[in-house]
């Protein structure tokens, strides 16, 4: 069980794809000008992850290492042309919203990170969960990034999240700040640089802050 | 996995002939499984394109104005190397309109247009279906953040003077926006070729129909 609570502190924070490996940049970038934005690439991330670490850890055995990772990339593409194909046929709208960003799922090397160096070299049940938090910690980065972005550049957070999720979801649609022009900065890719420097820069305090203290409650323990 | 199959694999597992055959069976697995969701999903996606399209053209065209089906009087049309796709309503037999669907060059790519018109060819309505211009600032050409892309309702080359057709920094009756004059000059320059062109065409079809 403290297996999994430390795969799940590992994805979420401790090892955070963005965070910590700052990996997935490109299309963390790219598409986080809103919340929504961000949350629909996270959550498509999270499938892809989950169904490739399966893969990976079920096909394990019958891969060898020397051709493991045209394999695997081979895996990931099809995955993600599938899931492409599934949500145009049968989730249309959402389709509509997540249209641009589904083939860059491809290009997140966060998805062949994990399956390389965990989920082939773990039982299924494990890789799972590791694509579970790893997707979880990239999803709410995601949301948390497009939030700020879109708060500052625009005004508004979670615009268009009924298009997403469903008319059920229209309540998280607020508009922050009512009759804002709009920081354009913030909604152009620099904005997202700015921000995602903030972030790495407010996670690294916090570690080392949390070192510190470590520090000092081991000190004060041996001297007791 | 059963230990037998596992110590197997363990043994074979080296062997170049059975790395490249594993990797042509991923690959033919992987093309296989693609045909098939491809050959299922087809169906389904050819009809939501449909919808789509549908959509699209009811944005500048009302259904009450024709009762044929619109999507099968596609046709392509070139000019000069402007493409152009044309569809044409008609109601009871009786020509009631044209809908143009056609791409002008933005600040950053293609915006793409549907243009409505009467059977006069008189401007119902122009929308923009998609489009890469700067948010906050071009994008103002999409009718759900600024009104106007409206400004084109009923127009005509007609109604409107050639030098009209040009936003006002170029001495024309369009606005543009602050610090976009790009986007809204690319958009008004193209619906006024648009309507050049098909009052040509429309010309050419009908000494065609005298001549014949």
């Amino acid at each position: 069980m403290s297996n999994y609570r430390s795969i799940f502190a590992e994805g979420l924070w401790r090892n955070n794809v963005v965070l910590s490996q700052c990996l997935a940049l490109c299309p963390l970038l790219a598409v986080t000008s809103s919340a929504t934005n961000g949350l629909g690439l996270g959550l498509a991330t999270l499938a892809v992850m989950v169904c490739a670490n399966l893969l990976a850890s079920v096909f394990q055995p019958a891969i060898s290492r020397a051709v493991r990772i045209p394999i695997n990339i081979l895996m990931i593409a099809t995955l993600v042309t599938l899931t492409d194909l599934v949500l145009n046929a049968w989730m249309h709208s959402l389709h509509k919203v997540l249209g641009l960003f589904i083939p860059l799922i491809v290009t997140n090397c966060a998805i062949l990170g994990r399956v390389e160096s965990f989920a082939s070299k773990q039982p299924a049940l494990p890789a799972v969960a590791d694509g579970v938090a790893m997707g979880l910690g990239f999803t709410w980065v995601l949301v948390v990034l497009g939030g700020f972005r879109e708060i500052l550049g625009s005004g508004t957070l979670f615009a268009d999240a009924s298009l997403l999720l469903g008319s059920h979801f229209e309540f998280l649609e607020i508009t922050v700040i009512p009759n804002y022009r709009g920081l354009l900065l913030m909604i152009l890719p620099p904005g997202g640089f700015l921000i995602l420097g903030f972030m790495l820069m407010a996670q690294r305090q916090w570690q080392r802050w949390l070192e510190a203290r470590q520090h000092r409650l081991q000190g004060e323990q041996s001297c007791a | 996995m059963l230990p037998c199959i596992q110590n197997h694999l363990d043994k074979i597992r080296d062997y170049t002939s059975y790395q490249s055959a594993s990797l042509a069976a991923a690959t033919g697995l992987a093309t296989g499984l693609l045909l098939l969701i491809s050959q299922v999903t087809a169906p389904a996606i050819a009809m939501r394109q449909y919808e789509d399209q549908q959509m699209a053209l009811a944005l500048v065209m009302p259904v009450a104005r024709y009762s044929n089906d619109l999507i099968a009087t596609s046709t392509n049309w070139r000019v000069d190397g402007r493409q152009y796709q044309l569809f044409t309503a008609s109601d009871n037999g009786a020509a009631s309109g044209y809908v143009v669907e056609t791409e002008a060059s933005g600040y950053a790519g293609p915006i793409k247009l549907m243009i409505g018109l009467d059977e006069q060819l008189q401007i119902i309505g122009v929308r923009v279906l998609s489009h890469a211009e700067t948010p906050g600032l071009g994008d103002k050409i999409e009718v759900a953040k600024h009104d106007w892309i409206t400004s084109f309702d009923g127009l005509s080359l007609t109604n409107t003077p050639e030098n009209q057709w040009a936003v006002k920094k170029d001495g024309g009756e369009f606005d543009q926006f602050s610090g976009a004059t790009i986007t809204p000059r690319a958009v008004v320059n193209r619906v006024h070729q648009a309507l050049l062109d098909l009052e040509s065409l429309a010309h050419a079809k009908a000494s065609e129909g005298e001549s014949s």
